[in-house]
């Protein structure tokens, strides 16, 4: 027994074959489980049949007299495309790389057919099992390809949704600089509404794109990863400057710059689905949606400004904290009408989600030093109050 | 008359006729969509020798062939399945009447029903459609169903007969049935199972054609088989495929070889399920019509004829110049999805 205890520190600090074999010896009891298991089959008694295979679909791009799709194998058994059929008519396809696709693989279907604008298509793949997987072209218009004026042309809608809305939003800054102490805590609160309103949008969008990408990618694991490690992430960058020594004006700036961060990946992901939309027709009735945006992204510039109403920074700053707020919808927009996917799609807006919830928990805390003890008075859950119903009486316009 | 006859019968036009399939496979494959994988069938085809065309060119001769000359459910291909009919094994009575027995299989199979689609049907003999039975009005006719598939399934033959014939019972998942009654009357009929739920045992591929003959044989010409059918892949009760003998597109890709002012005679078959009618349309000519084949005179000629499940009927007609013509369902959400072909007509003295 005192021989054990005695050598016992040194088997912690040692990594030994021991060790190691330790470490080994459950995964091989669970290689032996799963091998069992597939041998009997726990005495369930199950068809031979392989589950049929499901097939997703990617980017659907649209030229003059084609249609040229991408799917992939997103079910676990090996799948082969045997006919596609358009409009329920089966039509002459060029299948690359191959027709038979396994886990994860990929193939680009292009097909010469004269598809008409405005109007509905619907793309068709039937397995060589005879299951059919369906896509519909809800307005068929030509994909936008990649050409300076199109790039200038999204870079004016990212301009009008993103950068035009939050500059005007900033030019409260004169305005709120009059405003005493407690108004000062109250547009503090009503910031934390406003933003907790926009994560949540942000989250929801995150989702219901995550649910739509193929399943190994594990949508809604994505999501929650995207939104954990911003979080963490920027928390974690907040205490490596903390280390420096920072006065309470830099410190705000500071929060402010994280706020446009967040608001900038959030416009990302907005100008993402402009973009996506527009180049799938969408954006038929766009006009009106771009006007909605523009109101509704008027509060992110107002947010922005509000924690540096004591500090006065360079002007230089406004135009910076500006730009890392309303550029990224230029961005946005560019690769969602040129590149969009479901998976990076889905990844921006939960890293644009994880990045406002941090923001909402760093003016939470200033909240609570600004205000003393309680953070949580009348007046600022009033705040709060009014900025949740900001954004949601400007989003009754989108 | 006899001038069509004696061409019919001469060896060279009988092997030539038999290589509709490897001409073809040459000729046609450019006109009409049908994917990558549509290709593959065709090299199949290719493949198959003209040593099948006695076996093809059964038909028009109107002779007594024994089952043994029937073409086994692997060998089979929609255009072989055109002219390939099957007489029974023949005897005779003391009173000198015919008998004819027939053997059918019912079995679970997987069949192709267009290029690389596979689909789990339930066959008669193998194949869907199922056989084309051939007789003589009056012939006794004995049909022993053998079923070897997973489930009940039974005969029913339209046409006259004893109630107790009529194929409504079932014939349990391996045991056998013979069916048995007289010929009756001439004209083209039909065979399918009728197990309830009957839909499902339709469009799984369980019927065939019976035909017929009158006592006084019909004029001779080239006479085709078409069962025009859908077949509803995902069970979805719609068919995402139509075809004519089982394969979409396949006359499409090996048109029909024929010769100017040769008279056809197509026995034609509607079992389409879930669709409340089928259709064939005649390019670039007219056809006389004979619904049911039961009347010696003509009802109709015209181009279109449109048949309801079940309903069939006799087209005659006959091209007068050579070239590609083209025929198909008039709906043309079927003749998109499977149901087109081409006839490819040459000059008389090629």
């Amino acid at each position: 027994m005192t021989e054990m205890n005695l050598s016992q520190p040194k088997t912690k600090t040692q990594f030994t074959a021991r060790t190691l074999a330790l470490a080994i010896i459950p995964l091989i009891l669970l290689a032996a489980i799963i091998a069992i298991f597939l041998a009997t089959n726990a005495g369930l008694q199950t068809s031979a049949s392989v589950p049929p295979g499901t097939l997703a679909f990617e980017r659907v791009v649209l030229r003059p007299e084609q249609i040229i799709f991408s799917v992939i194998n997103s079910g676990t058994s090996e799948i082969t495309i045997a006919q596609v059929a358009v409009d329920n008519a089966i039509w002459e396809s060029k299948i690359e790389p191959r027709a038979t696709l396994q886990r994860l693989e990929r193939a680009t279907i292009t097909l010469n057919y004269p598809w008409v604008e405005n109007e509905r298509h619907e793309i068709k793949v039937i397995t060589s099992d005879g299951i059919s997987f369906k896509r519909e072209i809800a307005l068929a218009v030509e994909t936008p390809q990649p050409s300076p004026q199109m790039f200038l042309s999204f870079a004016l809608i990212g301009l009008y949704v993103g950068i035009l809305p939050i500059a005007l939003g900033m030019l409260w800054y004169p305005f709120l600089r009059k405003i005493g102490k407690r108004g000062m805590d109250f547009v503090l609160a009503l910031t934390v509404g406003l933003l907790i309103f926009l994560g949540v949008e942000t989250l929801s969008e995150a989702l219901e794109i995550g649910g739509r990408v193929p399943k190994p990618f594990q949508g809604t694991g994505l999501v929650t990863i995207g939104v954990v490690v911003t979080f963490l992430a920027i928390i974690a960058i907040g205490q490596l400057n903390r280390g420096r020594a920072r006065d309470d004006a830099s410190q705000k700036l500071y929060l402010a710059y994280l706020i446009a961060l967040g608001i900038g990946l959030h416009n990302l992901g907005e100008g993402l689905a402009i973009g996506a939309s527009y180049a799938v027709g969408e954006l038929a009735l766009g006009a009106f949606l771009v006007i909605g945006f523009i109101i509704q992204n008027l509060t992110e510039g107002f947010g922005i400004v509000v924690p540096i109403i004591r500090v006065r920074p360079a002007l230089k700053h406004f135009a910076a904290l500006g730009l890392l707020a309303g550029a990224p919808a230029i961005a946005g927009t560019w690769l969602g009408g040129f590149l969009y996917s479901d998976v990076f799609a889905a990844l921006f807006f939960a890293i644009g989600a994880g990045a406002i919830f941090q923001v909402v928990y760093e003016i939470a805390k200033l909240l609570g030093k600004e205000s003393g003890t309680s953070a949580w008075n009348a007046l600022n859950v009033a705040g709060l109050f009014t900025g949740l119903a900001i954004v949601y009486v400007t989003g009754l316009l989108v | 008359m006899s001038l069509l006859r004696d061409k019919f019968f001469s060896r060279r036009d009988l092997l030539k006729l038999g290589a509709v399939g490897t001409l073809s496979a040459v000729g046609a494959n450019f006109l009409l969509p049908k994917s990558n994988a549509a290709a593959q069938s065709k090299d199949d085809l290719r493949a198959q020798t003209i040593a099948h065309a006695q076996h093809a060119l059964q038909g028009p001769c109107n002779c007594e062939m024994s089952t043994a000359n029937l073409l086994a459910a692997d060998e089979m291909n929609p255009t072989k399945f055109l002219t390939t009919f099957d007489y029974g094994v023949v005897s005779q009575l003391a009173d000198g009447r015919t008998v004819r027995e027939y053997e059918i299989i019912g079995e679970d199979k997987e069949i192709k029903v267009a290029g690389g689609v596979k689909f789990n049907a339930w066959t008669y003999n193998g194949f869907v459609p199922g056989p084309t039975l051939r007789a003589t009005e009056g012939d006794i006719v004995r049909v022993k169903f053998i079923n070897k598939g997973s489930h009940p399934h039974s005969i029913h033959f339209h046409g006259i007969h004893p109630a107790n014939m009529d194929g409504l019972e079932s014939v349990p998942s391996g045991s056998s049935f013979t069916y048995e009654f007289t010929a009756e009357p001439f004209g083209l009929h039909l065979y399918h199972c009728h197990t309830m739920p009957l839909k499902r045992h339709i469009h799984k591929g369980l019927y065939g054609t019976f035909i017929v003959d009158p006592k006084i044989p019909r004029a001779p010409a080239t006479e085709l088989v078409m069962v025009m059918n859908g077949f509803d892949l995902d069970q979805d009760a719609e068919n995402e495929f139509y075809t004519v003998n089982g394969v979409a597109f396949w006359f499409n890709e090996h048109p029909i070889e024929l010769r100017v002012n040769e008279r056809v005679r197509i026995y034609l078959v509607n079992i389409t399920e879930f669709d409340p009618i089928n259709s064939l349309h005649l390019h670039a000519n007219l056809f006389y019509y004979y619904p049911t084949g039961t009347n010696p005179t003509p009802r109709d000629y015209t181009d279109t004829v449109a048949l309801g499940q079940g309903e069939r009927g006799i087209l005659e007609f006959q091209y007068k110049t050579p070239g590609r013509y083209m025929f198909h369902a008039h709906q043309s959400e079927f003749a998109e999805l499977g149901w087109m072909g081409f006839f490819n007509v040459k000059a008389a003295d090629v």
